[in-house]
């Protein structure tokens, strides 16, 4: 159990740190930059404490609003993956998901990667929603998101692909 | 009794999700309407270290680019020193003098956001404080928003709440400099009188209303213009002379004036 807090801890610090020192400064294209970040949320434990879940999505949000300058941005995002959650897995994983014994080994690569998109498009569609807060700019919030969503998702694919947790 | 405290266990994710949606609401929409916070900011002390501390890294990679645009600058600076009408290379009284400058390295850039903010290497400590006109080696950066110790962050033109005293060079027609988020090349310039001439190519540099920025610092060139919905006004679209993704030296700019000034005005509003 305990081990299973440190890696937590330890990935949210690893993870604000490459946000906030890589991602933030890649602006590929001019305008794009990633939030990958949004994984910590496929990552974070199934069977944990939902409130403790929402509080660290709460706090991940915060500490790269404090360093980026977009207060409270990235913190209303996560937390809304954070609760949306469940449903979401609910979704992809169908039944499976509400048995005790589910985990991510008896799932097919198509779920997963369902899984991830809907967690990247719902925090990039709020996320840039909130950040613009005006109708007038629906094409160039839309534009973001697609694009921003679609190089979100690749990296954390392959985050993903590359460090595997091991049983969880 | 018994069933609202039923009621609100069974629920009590979801409340936690509505104290917590509501707590970034409100931050979200204050940041929208008032001043950066002055509490959570990339200024403060541990945000400010870990971008000191890449931006250290990260700088040496375009030393080459920055030293050779530094240098163009200082060979633009001694012609107009050595072409100067008065004697300028007597000694400067900087007692008298009204504007004060500060050099400053960026440790954080921001470019693509609706409202950005940059981070510099300097505070408190050096002499910064709020309201300070920032420029790069070839044109307006922004303005000081919040200071801590050792750092400072500053709203850049690019950033919807930015709003600069702006003319067309050579006359003395001024308005307004905002952006619209969508370019960040691409500023825009408003409040331009119909009865002006403007033609594209023509250089916008701030004007003189303001107590922030001194002058004719040059801001950019006319790249098109057209009226505005009630035809009486320009928009005008201004390309920047910074290269606002790749800046890495600024300048503070101080005036000494300024307190004077904004005393002055505020006894006369009232």
């Amino acid at each position: 159990m305990s081990s299973t807090l440190i890696i937590n801890i330890l990935r949210f610090v690893l993870l604000v740190i490459t946000q906030v020192l890589i991602f933030n400064n890649l602006n590929f294209l001019g305008f794009i930059n990633p939030f990958v970040y949004v994984i910590f949320f496929y990552w974070y434990p199934i069977k944990g404490n939902r409130a403790v879940f929402m509080l660290s999505a709460f706090l991940l949000g915060l500490v790269i609003d404090i360093f980026s300058d977009t207060l409270a941005l990235n913190a209303l995002a996560s937390v809304t993956i954070a609760y949306a959650r469940p449903s979401i897995m609910r979704f992809c994983f169908g039944v499976n998901y509400d048995f005790q014994s589910f985990s991510f080994k008896n799932t097919t690569k198509v779920q997963r990667v369902t899984f991830l998109a809907l967690l990247v498009i719902l925090h990039h569609l709020i996320f840039f929603s909130f950040e613009i807060l005006s109708i007038a700019h629906i094409l160039l919030i839309l534009k973001k998101v697609l694009a921003t969503g679609m190089v979100t998702l690749i990296l954390c694919v392959l985050f993903s692909s590359l460090f595997s947790p091991k049983s969880e | 009794m018994q069933r609202i405290i039923n009621f609100v266990l069974r629920y009590r994710n979801t409340f936690l999700y509505v104290f917590f949606a509501f707590i970034a609401l409100v931050m979200t929409i204050r940041s929208h309407s008032y001043h950066q916070s002055k509490f959570f900011n990339s200024s403060r002390w541990i945000s400010g270290s870990i971008y000191g501390a890449g931006a250290d890294v990260s700088s040496y990679f375009n030393l080459k680019k920055e030293n050779k645009r530094l240098v163009e600058e200082n060979q633009r600076l001694r012609k107009m020193l050595f072409n100067a009408q008065d004697d300028s290379l007597a000694p400067l009284d900087s007692t008298l003098a009204v504007y004060q400058v500060l050099n400053a390295k960026l440790i954080k850039n921001s470019f693509t956001s609706p409202r950005n903010y940059v981070t510099i290497d300097k505070g408190e400590k050096d002499g910064v404080h709020q309201d300070m006109g920032v420029i790069t080696t070839d044109g307006i950066l922004g303005i000081v928003e919040n200071v801590s110790t050792n750092f400072a962050t500053v709203q850049s033109v690019l950033n919807t709440k930015s709003n600069i005293n702006a003319k067309i060079k050579g006359t003395e027609y001024f308005g307004s400099l905002i952006w619209d988020a969508k370019n960040y090349r691409v500023v825009q310039l408003i409040d331009i009188p119909r009865l002006v001439p403007v033609v594209v190519g023509d250089t916008i540099v701030t004007g003189g209303m303001s107590s922030i920025f001194p002058e004719n610092v040059p801001i950019g060139t006319i790249k098109k213009y057209d009226l505005n919905a009630s035809q009486s006004f320009y928009n005008i679209d201004v390309e920047l002379f910074s290269d606002m993704a790749n800046i890495k030296n600024v300048y503070l700019i101080e005036n000494k004036d300024r307190e004077e000034i904004e005393e002055l005005e505020s006894r006369t509003i009232e």
